[in-house]
């Protein structure tokens, strides 16, 4: 019996996603169409636009949808950064230590080809901003910054982000605000308007909807310059739009969004926590221990002198599915710079694992991977030893 | 799994034989070049895809082990030491000693696994004193010479199932016939770490080098060349003299000092060497019963040279090989293995050789 755990790396479709997803790609037409078929396809694509506008408390004409997550924060970066440098001097940019690699990628890009100054704003040993580390860049930077980018919650360690202070800090100094959400979208109520931010990056297929399609909500106001150019099909995005994509999007986001708060997925991961710190010597939750502060399907520890990479293979042989949460290149695992941001200890950040449970998790789910992991630990301390 | 025919052939074996199997493919780079450069591949994102999709195949789980710190100290960091010192090592069998019947093993033992199984060609034959390691079926493609620095302990867990196969052309008939994407894959060649294959160049950005000079076994100066240890003993190209020798004959490296940065020269047989020892020996399986009064062999110095007819014998500490007939193309920090026909019967890391010819003062 396979144990799925990995939700923050996808989420599995919900049949009614499912079923939404595969009548809609039956259909022929592209939605900018004149005829009847473009028509109807058009229809599809609103339909979807609005529901997922709907989930984030914007309005549709600030939904513009893209081909997923990591593209939604390269338009927000890369875009903010040209359109505030198109008519004044502003090579800063400000970005938390622990960004998503979308994120830190995207700026030293900037850095190495754009000429961009970049200011990394610690993290405390939960996870968290340090807002006064951010005030003290804003008014150091001035007029020079062209924006503040930040999560919104940490795909890793589940740590939510103060995101309301951070926007009004940086309105105080004109400066723009992009929150990465991708992370947060579905777990915690994303309200963007009530928030204040400037640029929103979301992705379907963490809460549910299909891979390869995402959205980057742009306040009325905000001006990015593209990435992509040909046809100009939607506001600051040129490529045919994905109507399929769209009315699942739009399903899973009303179905995720609507299911909130999520009580039930927090109480099993509560229990999940308590099960492994009583079972585990040495284990060590990370991120932020109060439920406000953290994702509700979100559970992180690092064993001390077990190799995550081990953890993660024999636990894959026993059936569950986890991670270690940090990124990979070519499948090769490296040590969380969100963990080391935090000042965990490289010996233990090594062993770190990141549980992260969803919609369709069980209480039975919870049960087998507090049986399997003790011994998983045991054995990944002595291969690593 | 490399991402190479070999491996992915051996895995498949190893599936068919009824063996639980899990496909690893080792990381041993931190900054892999995005895709293969040349035929060279080897720790290359798409080598690791290509051993991916082997897998996936084979309908075995498959995942991605970094012994990418382990593999710079105890292999590229070994051999930059080595080439320092003025030796020529072979990092091909510092991986096999040090990376993948070692830390790989090491880690698939307490992992729960039984063995190691590569896609090498050598046979592992049960002896009546344990495990035995003999040269493969496919001559022209066997590889027991990188493998004769493993132990009893090492063998006891390899399975080489490519090691009775008469030739590569059936092993990449067979993962043709087995729908195995790599079944037409070029040969790796060279050294992985150094994809460019220019090896001197890589050494001499790894160690930097300075301007030295080139003597004759008389101490007479002959010449300058950029860095003595990017040297190999035998070599002839690249020396670069202005003049000719008194007898108009090539020149050879006959030695390289690092310390002075010089790089002695001669003619070609005094190249030859008599005898060659050296302290860092081993026994791959039981050790020879007759290893102090000495036995008869055959001894390879390189991984394709020919073997030669030779005694060895154990004495103070070293193991020490007589070669038959003077032998050419020698050198510090190569590996000597010692063979007694087909069997691989251990090797030793050469540190000094006895000249055939002494020099004329």
């Amino acid at each position: 019996m396979a144990v799925y755990l990995d939700h923050a790396a996808t989420s599995p479709m919900p049949e009614a996603v499912l079923a939404a997803y595969t009548d809609a790609l039956r259909l022929v037409g592209n939605p900018a169409s004149i005829h009847a078929a473009g028509q109807a396809a058009r229809e599809l694509l609103e339909t979807g636009r609005e529901q997922v506008a709907r989930s984030l408390g914007v309005d549709p004409v600030e939904v513009v949808l893209t081909g997923g997550g990591t593209e939604s924060v390269n338009l927000a970066v890369k875009g903010l950064f040209w359109a505030r440098n198109a008519h004044a001097r502003r090579p800063r940019l400000i970005a938390p230590l622990g960004e998503h690699h979308a994120t830190m990628d995207a700026v030293e890009w900037l850095a190495r080809h754009e000429g961009a100054v970049v200011d990394w704003i610690e993290l405390d040993p939960l996870g968290r901003i340090r807002v006064d580390a951010l005030a003290a860049a804003l008014a150091t930077g001035g007029d020079e910054v062209a924006f503040v980018t930040a999560l919104w919650a940490n795909n890793e360690v589940g740590t939510i982000q103060p995101v309301a202070e951070i926007v009004e800090l940086a309105h105080r100094y004109g400066v723009p605000v992009h929150l990465d959400a991708i992370a947060a979208y579905g777990q915690v109520p994303v309200d963007v308007h009530a928030v204040g931010a400037d640029a929103v990056s979301v992705s379907a297929h963490k809460l549910g909807g299909p891979v390869g399609i995402g959205a980057l909500v742009l306040g009325r106001t905000a001006v990015v310059e593209p990435l992509l150019h040909g046809g100009d099909q939607q506001r600051a995005r040129s490529g045919t739009q994905d109507a399929a994509g769209a009315v699942a999007f739009g399903v899973a986001a009303s179905l995720a969004v609507g299911g909130l708060p999520l009580d039930r997925v927090a109480a099993l991961r509560d229990r999940l926590v308590a099960g492994v710190l009583s079972s585990v010597e040495g284990a060590a939750l990370r991120g932020d221990p109060d439920a406000a502060g953290r994702l509700p399907g979100n559970a992180h520890f690092t064993f001390a002198g077990a190799d995550g990479d081990a953890l993660l293979y024999l636990l894959d042989a026993s059936g569950i599915a986890v991670s270690t949460g940090s990124a990979c290149q070519a499948g090769v695992p490296e040590l969380s710079h969100v963990l080391l941001a935090m000042g965990v200890p490289e010996r233990e950040a090594r062993g770190a694992l990141r549980i992260t449970l969803g919609h369709d998790t069980t209480d039975a789910d919870v049960d087998a991977f507090l049986e399997a992991l003790p011994a998983a630990v045991e054995r990944a301390r002595a291969a690593a030893s | 799994m490399s991402g190479g025919v070999d491996s992915a052939v051996a895995a498949a074996r190893a599936v068919e034989a009824g063996h639980e199997v899990v496909g690893v493919h080792l990381a041993l780079s931190r900054n892999p070049g995005t895709l293969r450069t040349g035929s060279r591949g080897c720790c290359t994102i798409e080598d690791s895809m290509d051993a991916r999709r082997a897998a996936a195949k084979l309908g075995i789980p498959f995942y991605v082990w970094d012994f990418s710190e382990r593999f710079r100290d105890d292999v590229i960091d070994d051999f930059i030491a080595e080439y320092a010192a003025g030796r020529t090592p072979n990092p091909c069998m510092r991986c096999n000693e040090r990376i993948k019947f070692a830390a790989l093993l090491e880690k698939a033992l307490t992992l729960g696994f039984d063995a190691v199984v590569t896609g090498h060609y050598a046979e592992v034959r049960q002896g009546e004193q344990g495990p035995e390691l003999h040269r493969a079926a496919a001559w022209a493609k066997d590889q027991s010479y990188v493998l004769g620095v493993l132990t009893t302990e090492q063998l006891e867990h390899a399975w080489f199932p490519l090691g009775a196969t008469p030739s590569k052309a059936e092993v990449r008939a067979e993962a043709e016939a087995r729908g195995l994407s790599v079944a037409a894959k070029p040969d790796s060649y060279d050294i992985c770490f150094i994809p460019d294959g220019d090896t001197r160049g890589w050494l001499a950005d790894k160690m930097g080098a300075e301007e030295g000079v080139i003597l004759d076994r008389e101490g007479n100066r002959l010449g300058t060349h950029p860095g003595a240890a990017a040297y190999t003993v035998g070599q002839r190209k690249g020396l670069n003299i202005g003049y000719p020798s008194p007898d108009g004959r090539p020149r050879f490296v006959l030695e390289v000092r690092p310390k002075t940065n010089e790089v002695i020269v001669g003619p070609k047989e005094a190249l030859a060497v008599s005898e060659l020892a050296g302290t860092r020996f081993s026994w791959a399986g039981a050790a020879h019963p007759d290893a102090t009064s000495g036995f008869v062999c055959e001894v390879q110095v390189r991984a394709h040279a020919d073997p030669v007819p030779a005694f060895a014998r154990v004495a103070d500490g070293e193991l020490r090989i007589r070669v038959d007939a003077p032998l050419d193309g020698v050198a510090p920090g190569q590996t000597a293995v010692v063979y007694v026909g087909t069997r691989v019967v251990g090797q030793t890391t050469i540190d000094r050789t006895v000249s055939a010819v002494p020099a004329s003062v």
